[in-house]
């Protein structure tokens, strides 16, 4: 099989170079991604979770270890750039990272940045807008959109670029539901029909159920890793780490304590919920 | 406090007239000749002519007259007290005397001439950013600048400046308003007390707007960086100024007018 896209060995960080002080902010993290996948990193806050992000785009480069990114070493500052442009990366806040006045300049940044010819980026930009449902509003100014629509040309804006992964940390907790929905549905539409390899950092589990894979953060360590079954079953070692689990899952395990034990303890959707429910006699 | 729910910034009226399709670079250039043009003419005759340039040049640009003037309301002040210090300072030829004013012959002929050098002088400028939008402006500034880069004079950083100032001016329009509110339902006060308490009372805005801003700046900045900026070396451009026939006809002509009018009048 073929080299994993992201590859993690043994990678610390600390943000202090004063080992004494700087509490690690991630500490012996070993982990593969494959061309594709759709992994969504789950943590609570201060658990690492971002600083494992800016990791995979060279942003930041491991204290000791290697972060691999297409076969490249993150620390090659003579690469770093074509690590860039195989990794985008969409931030928290709609507003901060949009650099330009109108949408289309937006998403025509970073392919300018990369020295694509002026005609090849007009037709990055216009199939790049499409993708994400933003055709329409191509003239419009940022500050015209709401926080949904400004973090989808946030992501047209790294389409464009052509990358082979785009790491997304935690796009959608500044954004009302509606733009949560949104974002979601892009990040999947890229997944599955862009086949680009999705990396979500969230702290909303409705939306890490939708992962291919799921990795929890503790404490700059990786806890729990899996499908989002396998991981939701485990409510009680999530609870110890203070995250939740999805609603209904929650209402499952509840359940099975009051003696309904043939429901299942890895119930994910309320239709699998109805289902196993209308079952019972 | 009324603050401007639509913001434009610049006065850009969009449109599709020859003044509008020209260049940014040929429109700055020539608005330099123009206030070249004005600071070399020194006769009524000159001033006709340079206002007769410049009335074509509206005409053709199809901007309502109004727009047009309106540069010229908040500099009236300006206008009026040159205007005064024109015609009751200048030594000369007394035509009246109210009191110790005197109105001198000198003084009416240099302070309508100046009065008149000053309104050509915005009706000028405004009709560039009139027509032109800032991007272009931007662009144009930019792509004009780019050949003192050998001096030191960083092009590309400046434009990126003015880009970035032009993008955030909106987003920090409306942080302010959020801030304001957010202290008003504290019960702070705006509106009442002498120009010095008023000024105080900013504080607790602008303060929480300076620390939001550079933490804007800072997450602009890795956000570029991961979109692969590095600047302007290697950088290829989505927009790409076209400099047309158009272009260098209009040069042509307001240069030679600049040059005749600016020797004979």
């Amino acid at each position: 099989m073929a080299e994993a896209l992201i590859k993690f060995v043994d990678v610390s960080f600390s943000y202090s170079s004063d080992s004494e002080h700087g509490l690690e902010a991630l500490t012996g993290i070993n982990l593969e991604i494959d061309d594709g996948e759709f992994v969504a990193v789950l943590g609570h806050n201060g658990s690492g979770k971002s600083t494992l992000a800016k990791h995979i785009n060279a942003l930041l480069v491991p204290t000791s270890g290697t972060v691999f990114v297409a076969g490249i070493d993150t620390q090659d500052a003579d690469r770093l750039w074509e690590i860039r442009q195989n990794v985008g990366m969409v931030f928290q806040n709609p507003d901060n990272q949009l650099v330009a006045t109108t949408v289309e300049e937006d998403v025509a940044f970073g392919p300018e940045n990369i020295g694509i010819p002026t005609p090849e980026i007009h037709r990055r930009v216009d199939e790049a807008l499409k993708v994400v449902g933003m055709s329409e509003f191509r003239l419009h100014s940022p500050h015209q959109l709401s926080g949904g629509q400004k973090q989808r040309v946030a992501i047209a804006g790294m389409i464009a670029m052509r990358p082979r992964c785009i790491v997304l940390d935690e796009p959608t907790a500044m954004l009302d539901p509606v733009g949560r929905r949104e974002v979601m549905q892009t990040v999947i539409k890229l997944n599955r029909e862009e086949k680009i390899t999705i990396v979500l950092i969230t702290h909303a589990m409705e939306e890490a159920i939708l992962a291919d894979r799921v990795i929890v953060m503790e404490e700059g360590r990786i806890v729990l890793t899996g499908t989002p079954r396998e991981v939701f079953s485990q409510v009680e070692t999530l609870t110890r780490l203070r995250l939740d689990v999805p609603e209904i899952t929650s209402l499952a395990n509840r359940l099975r304590q009051r003696g309904f034990d043939r429901i299942p303890n890895n119930i994910l959707t309320i239709e699998e919920m109805v289902n196993v429910i209308c079952q019972l006699e | 406090m009324a603050m401007m729910k639509n913001i434009t910034i610049g006065q850009y009226i969009p449109g599709e007239s020859i003044v509008h399709r020209l260049d940014p670079r040929t429109k700055i250039l020539t608005t330099f000749l123009f206030i070249a043009l004005l600071f070399l003419v020194d006769s009524f005759i000159g001033y006709g002519l340079s206002a007769l340039l410049l009335l074509l040049m509206v005409v053709l640009s199809q901007i309502p007259v109004k727009y047009v003037l309106r540069g010229i309301r908040p500099l009236m002040f300006i206008i009026i007290l040159t205007l005064c210090l024109h015609f009751f300072m200048t030594d000369g030829r007394v035509i009246f005397q109210i009191w110790f004013l005197k109105l001198t012959h000198e003084g009416l002929i240099r302070g309508l001439m100046m009065v008149s050098r000053l309104i050509l002088l915005i009706i000028g400028s405004s009709l560039l950013t009139l027509t032109t939008s800032p991007i272009l402006l931007t662009d144009g500034i930019e792509s004009l600048l780019k050949p003192f880069k050998v001096i030191g004079v960083p092009a590309h950083e400046l434009a990126m400046m003015m880009t970035i100032a032009l993008r955030f001016i909106p987003t920090l329009v409306e942080e302010t308003e959020k801030i304001m509110k957010a202290q008003m339902a504290r019960g702070a006060d705006f509106e009442s007390g002498n120009i010095f308490q008023r000024a105080k009372s900013l504080i607790p805005i602008l303060i929480p707007l300076f620390v939001s801003a550079f933490r804007r700046a800072d997450e602009l900045a890795i956000a570029m960086e991961a979109r692969g900026y590095r600047g302007g070396e290697g950088r290829t451009r989505f927009r790409v100024l076209k400099f047309t026939y158009q272009d260098a006809l209009t040069l042509v002509l307001v240069t030679t007018f600049v040059i005749l009018v600016g020797i004979f009048f």
